[in-house]
């Protein structure tokens, strides 16, 4: 096997570089090294300048996506003999801004995410003598998978309509939501309603599906969404149909 | 400070083979539509009488109109078989406490399918 592999990095020096170019590196292919580790060798030996995030190195943080070849992977989670004999090409993700290098500016996200309330939501909290919210195995098994998420952006940069309408709430936002939705101690369905079911919600998506094919934690994106979709429209009959007794019984049922 | 943003270009669907399938299941709503107006036209052209019935049979039995139905049918099937398989990802049914799991829910899909068409095939052909 070869000792070495060559990465091609995009670079994008801000001022300097107008869009981004490709930088060839040499790095020694060891069988235990992800593209993370390729890129930390390049900084620590061959050029410091060179910019990218990372956390945890173990696929925890959500802080190292990037677009590995062309598909959107944790870098850490990556490993380069899997690309041998090369050459890697490691690029920023995909449908954000880039603000230097490998690193790119996830504000947008950042803004929509607290929209949709990711949080439990009481319409009256209980004193905390009263001991905590208690939940059964079953409970948790409707939203577990939700709740995997990393923030770690992949399934926004896989995710052709995010894309091309920016404005587009997008599948881990959606997924964060459901999260809470099906959380039986939540009562905040209601409140999270008019973000998720507006236009730029749930129904801006067509489900290509590429979110939940590339998201590292199986959270299945794609299928939260189209879950919502069926509870907002099965939602929108009953109160057509009865309008009344609907709306009280909504908080409690969705899924 | 300056951000660089990657432009959308025309033919993004072409990067990922995901994307390329995705855009011929939308395309082939267009031959759903087109299916629902031949129906149409046959209705209409049965309950004008034998005349016109016999003059859409012939309009159809065109090369070209084969052609397209030929097209048409194989764009459903994709339509079909795509949405089929997207199914169980938006529908968690629970019977007795326990999910369904995805590959009933897809086969329940075919079977409706099955029995439905078993149905229209014995009304017309009765
Ligand atoms: S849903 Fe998956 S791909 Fe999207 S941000 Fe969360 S962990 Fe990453
Ligand atoms: S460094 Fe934390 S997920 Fe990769």
């Amino acid at each position: 096997m070869a000792t070495e592999i060559t990465l091609e990095v995009a670079r994008y020096r801000p001022g300097v570089d107008s869009e981004p170019v490709m930088q060839s590196y040499q790095v020694p292919l060891r069988e235990h090294w992800a593209i993370l580790d390729g890129l930390t060798y390049v900084k620590d030996h061959l050029d410091g300048t060179l910019s990218f995030r990372w956390s945890c190195r173990m696929g925890i943080c959500g802080s190292c996506g990037m677009t590995v070849n062309g598909e959107p992977q944790l870098s850490c989670a990556t490993f380069l003999t899997d690309y041998a004999p090369g050459p890697i090409r490691v690029e920023p993700l995909h449908n954000f801004p880039v603000v230097r290098d490998l690193v790119v500016d996830i504000d947008d996200f950042m803004t929509k995410l607290p929209k949709v309330k990711p949080w439990v939501v009481r319409e009256v909290q209980s004193p905390v003598e009263e001991g905590e919210y208690l939940q059964t195995p079953e409970e948790l098994d409707e939203y577990q998978q939700f709740s995997m998420c990393i923030n770690c952006m992949l399934c926004y940069s896989a995710c052709p309509v995010y894309s091309l309408e920016p404005d587009f709430l997008g599948p881990a936002a959606i997924a964060l939501a459901q999260r809470y939705n099906l959380d039986s101690r939540d009562e905040g369905a209601d409140e999270r309603r008019d973000v998720l079911s507006s236009p730029e919600g749930v129904w801006a998506c067509t489900f290509v599906g590429e979110c939940s094919a590339v998201c590292p934690k199986g959270v299945d994106p794609a299928g939260a969404i189209q879950r919502y979709k069926l509870t907002a429209a099965t939602q929108s009959i009953k109160e057509l149909l009865m309008p009344r007794i609907s709306r009280r019984l909504n908080s409690r049922s969705q899924g | 400070m300056s951000v660089y943003q990657r432009p959308v270009h025309l033919l993004w669907w072409l990067e990922r083979r995901a994307y390329v399938l995705f855009v011929l299941r939308e395309l082939s709503s267009v031959f759903v539509a087109w299916f629902v107006v031949f129906l149409l036209l046959l209705v209409n052209a049965v309950s004008d009488g034998t005349a016109s019935y016999q003059r859409f049979l012939d309009w159809s039995g065109q090369w070209w109109v084969v052609a397209i139905n030929v097209v048409a049918m194989l764009f459903v099937l994709l339509h079909v078989v795509t949405w089929f398989g997207l199914a169980p990802r938006a529908m968690a049914i629970k019977v007795r406490g326990r999910r369904v799991p995805a590959q009933q829910i897809v086969a329940a899909h075919y079977l409706a399918w099955l029995v439905l068409s078993a149905a229209v095939a014995w009304l017309v052909l009765r």
